[in-house]
């Protein structure tokens, strides 16, 4: 094996490859925020809604959490998405961008699985809780939002951090439907140079940096948000 | 006109994915296994062994779980040809590839749990078992692994759903199973919708299968103290 | 209460020293204990009461010093001979250690069917005698999870009797109760010590040991500070470091002691 040769392909194709990290990164964004966005909701109505709503979210969470994402994408991109393009009066709107199924499938699935973290964050604080704030005269949506939220989205930020961890690695599978990211660059490069290995490593270092640098971020964050002296309750 | 779902279901779909099935099962199971072996020496290793043992075991589960799994089925079956030692190479068919790569990143998660499961288990446990009498080989494998068993099922058992998942990443290094056989049935009807939605029931089907398998398993071992946690 | 002694001393230990993190804790300790005896550690914490009984059953190796059973020196580095001395010396110990996956009845059985290798039905007949000896017969199938911790003790020690020990440690066996399950255990323990068990006991319980031991060791930093039977220790008119650490105790738990706050018989 030629170190040299590898290493030298790989520095070459540093820059391209580091194109691709716009594409990830705007993946995970819209992901994180699209799964957050409808994970918080879809939490609060299961701890608090309604038996056939804590249902329907139930069944929704079914469905996301059991069926692959790439199943997901290529549902998404090759059926739905295609198929509403192709609708009139619809076509002009760029509905058919890989990008846009790409954030939609991670985004939808990572809040069904967000909504579980949060829900479990939710069940784990006190009853005492809501039934202070409920004597004090709120109303139940004052009460989650002002009380209940606000502690449980702190406890859940350990676990959001591992979820991002896992949105990341599956946002390399957007390139099945053509998205020009990371792991499709890396595709590209290693067949047009023959040096498959090295570029593998670069893609795995990438993808490594990535995770390091988004998981110390959210410590950060933590660490923001902390309230002195607060913590988990029932973890003597 | 082109035939109504239910027929085209019956004739075309279903057959072609039960095809699909029949390897996506030779590969989830070989990788299954293979991940809960490597899982298993990993952890224990993590937790009883010498520093240098435990610091490479250590890099393993960092390497294998910080990277994602379609880079490193990518690397095993198109990379790994090209590393050349002495003139000799390793080429994998596809199918092996898959296993190779899947059983090497679910036994990394796996590890996790078992590790998570041994150090869940208070030393006083092993001190009694000690006082007894028993050999520390007895006390681990009467006392600690019992318990930590059942500590590492939940965590275990995910891990192998996931896989279930996960093995649609083969159809990408052209194993044709459930994903790769829905993909070449799509392109050659062009009935795209119908046929991933299928592939997708095909899914669900199997990982709800497989979850209340893996909570059976969890009810017959629960025992007062471990019992299941409700989800 | 007790037994004529014989000359050879059941266990024995000599010299023992212990090291950890730099500390000296236990400091060149010897004591030996006869037959049917009942020996008592007190001390502040820190003191090394808890250190030397690990160290009496080889859970911590001790750093130098020997132990004898019935005057013959145990070898440490065998694993044979050290399983075999273990079989010998009962340990309870202050957490209990109940096996958490297993019922009371199979706590008590696993060490008979795997070191003893009994039959499983040898075995069950023992277990059942022993939980009826500590009166939890009723409680063989609950599992530790649905246990007091009075009930676990008492399970521990019968699972340490059923090994037919020659000599019982007991490393504060009731400082992790409530103070209203303290009771059935110091029974329990009481009635070993009246059917003629050799014990080496540390523990807090002054006055209920005082009853019960032929010996009171007094130990304070690793070292036995004093030693003798309780009414050398504690008697009227006798001045001791035992008898002041005791008033302390007694202050703070509210156990005998008049008014004064001193701890006398």
């Amino acid at each position: 094996m030629d170190f040299s040769v590898a290493f030298n392909a790989a520095r070459e194709a540093l820059p391209y490859m580091l194109g691709g990290v716009g594409w990830t990164v705007g993946l995970i964004v819209g992901a994180m925020l699209l799964g957050l966005c409808m994970g918080v909701p879809l939490a609060v109505v299961q701890v608090y809604g309604p038996k056939p709503a804590r249902r329907a979210v139930g069944l929704y969470v079914w469905l996301f959490r059991g069926i692959p994402i790439l199943v997901q994408l290529y549902i998404f991109y090759f059926g739905i998405l295609s198929w509403l393009s192709n609708l009139p009066g619809l076509s002009g709107l760029g509905l058919d961008s890989p990008f846009i199924a790409a954030v939609l499938v991670l985004g939808l699935t990572s809040s069904a699985y967000q909504s579980q973290i949060f829900r479990g964050a939710i069940q784990s604080l006190p009853a005492g809780q809501l039934k202070a704030a409920r004597a004090l005269g709120m109303t139940d949506a004052q009460a989650i939002f002002t009380i209940v939220l606000p502690q449980a989205l702190r406890l859940s930020i350990p676990a959001w951090s591992n979820e991002y961890s896992i949105l990341l690695k599956d946002s390399a599978l957007a390139f099945t439907i053509g998205v020009v990211e990371i792991m499709a660059r890396m595709r590209a490069i290693a067949s047009t140079t023959h040096e498959p290995v090295s570029m593998t490593f670069l893609a795995g270092i990438i993808f490594f940096v990535l995770t390091w640098v988004g998981v110390k971020t959210l410590a950060l964050l933590e660490n923001k948000v902390r309230i002195a002296g607060y913590t988990r309750q029932g973890a003597a | 006109m082109s035939t109504p779902y239910f027929e085209f279901l019956r004739a075309e779909l279903a057959p072609g994915l039960l095809d699909g099935l029949w390897v996506s099962l030779l590969v989830i199971a070989p990788s299954a296994l293979l991940g809960a072996c490597i899982g298993l020496a990993a952890g224990v290793l993590r937790v009883y062994g010498p520093k240098p043992v435990r610091l490479l075991t250590e890099a393993y589960v960092s390497l294998f779980r910080g990277t994602p799994l379609v880079v490193q089925v990518f690397f095993w079956y198109f990379a790994l040809p090209y590393i050349s030692i002495g003139g000799a190479s390793i080429v994998l068919d596809p199918v092996p590839a898959a296993i190779l790569s899947f059983g090497l990143c679910s036994g990394a998660y796996q590890s996790e749990y078992i590790r998570g499961g041994l150090m869940s288990i208070k030393r006083g446990q092993i001190r009694a078992a000690l006082a007894l009498g028993m050999t520390t080989r007895q006390a681990v494998t009467s006392i600690v692994l019992p318990q930590a068993f059942r500590r590492a099922l939940p965590g275990c058992g995910n891990e192998v759903i996931y896989l279930i998942k996960y093995s649609s990443l083969a159809s990408i290094i052209t194993v044709n199973e459930l994903t790769g056989t829905a993909t070449t049935i799509a392109k050659n009807t062009w009935r795209n919708i119908e046929v991933f939605c299928t592939l997708g029931v095909y899914y669900l089907v199997l990982v709800t299968l497989a979850t209340w398998l893996l909570r059976l398993l969890e009810d017959a071992m629960s025992v007062p103290g471990f019992e299941r946690p409700s989800a | 209460m007790s037994q004529p002694s014989e000359t050879t001393p059941i266990l024995e230990a000599r010299g023992l020293v212990k090291v950890l993190g730099g500390n000296r804790v236990l400091d060149s300790v010897s004591l030996s204990i006869g037959r049917g005896r009942v020996k008592v550690l007190i001390g502040p914490s820190g003191a090394g009461k808890s250190t030397l009984l690990q160290c009496l059953n080889f859970l911590m190796p001790p750093d130098s010093g020997h132990i004898l059973l019935e005057g013959r020196e145990v070898n440490a580095q065998s694993r044979k001979e050290l399983c075999a001395f273990r079989q010998q010396v009962g340990m309870i110990f202050q957490d209990f250690n109940l096996f958490d996956h297993l019922s009371a009845l199979e706590n008590v059985r696993v060490a008979l069917m795997k070191v003893k290798g009994m039959s499983k039905l040898d075995a069950t007949e023992r277990a059942i005698a022993e939980l009826k000896r500590v009166g939890l017969a009723d409680r063989a199938a609950n599992y530790p999870a649905n246990l007091s911790g009075g009930q676990k003790q008492r399970v521990a020690i019968a699972r340490a009797l059923a090994m037919d020990p020659k000599v019982m440690l007991l490393d504060e066996p009731t400082s992790a109760l409530d103070p209203e399950l303290i009771g059935e255990v110091l029974s329990v323990i009481r009635d070993l010590a009246q059917g003629g068990m050799t014990m080496i006991m540390a523990t807090h319980q002054i006055s209920f040991s005082a009853s019960l031991a032929d010996e009171f060791i007094f130990m304070e930093k690793g070292r036995v500070v004093e030693q003798g039977s309780p009414a050398e220790l504690l008697g009227r008119g006798v001045s001791s470091r035992t008898q002041s650490f005791c008033s302390k105790i007694s202050e703070l738990t509210g156990e005998g002691g008049g008014a004064s706050g001193e701890c006398r018989l």
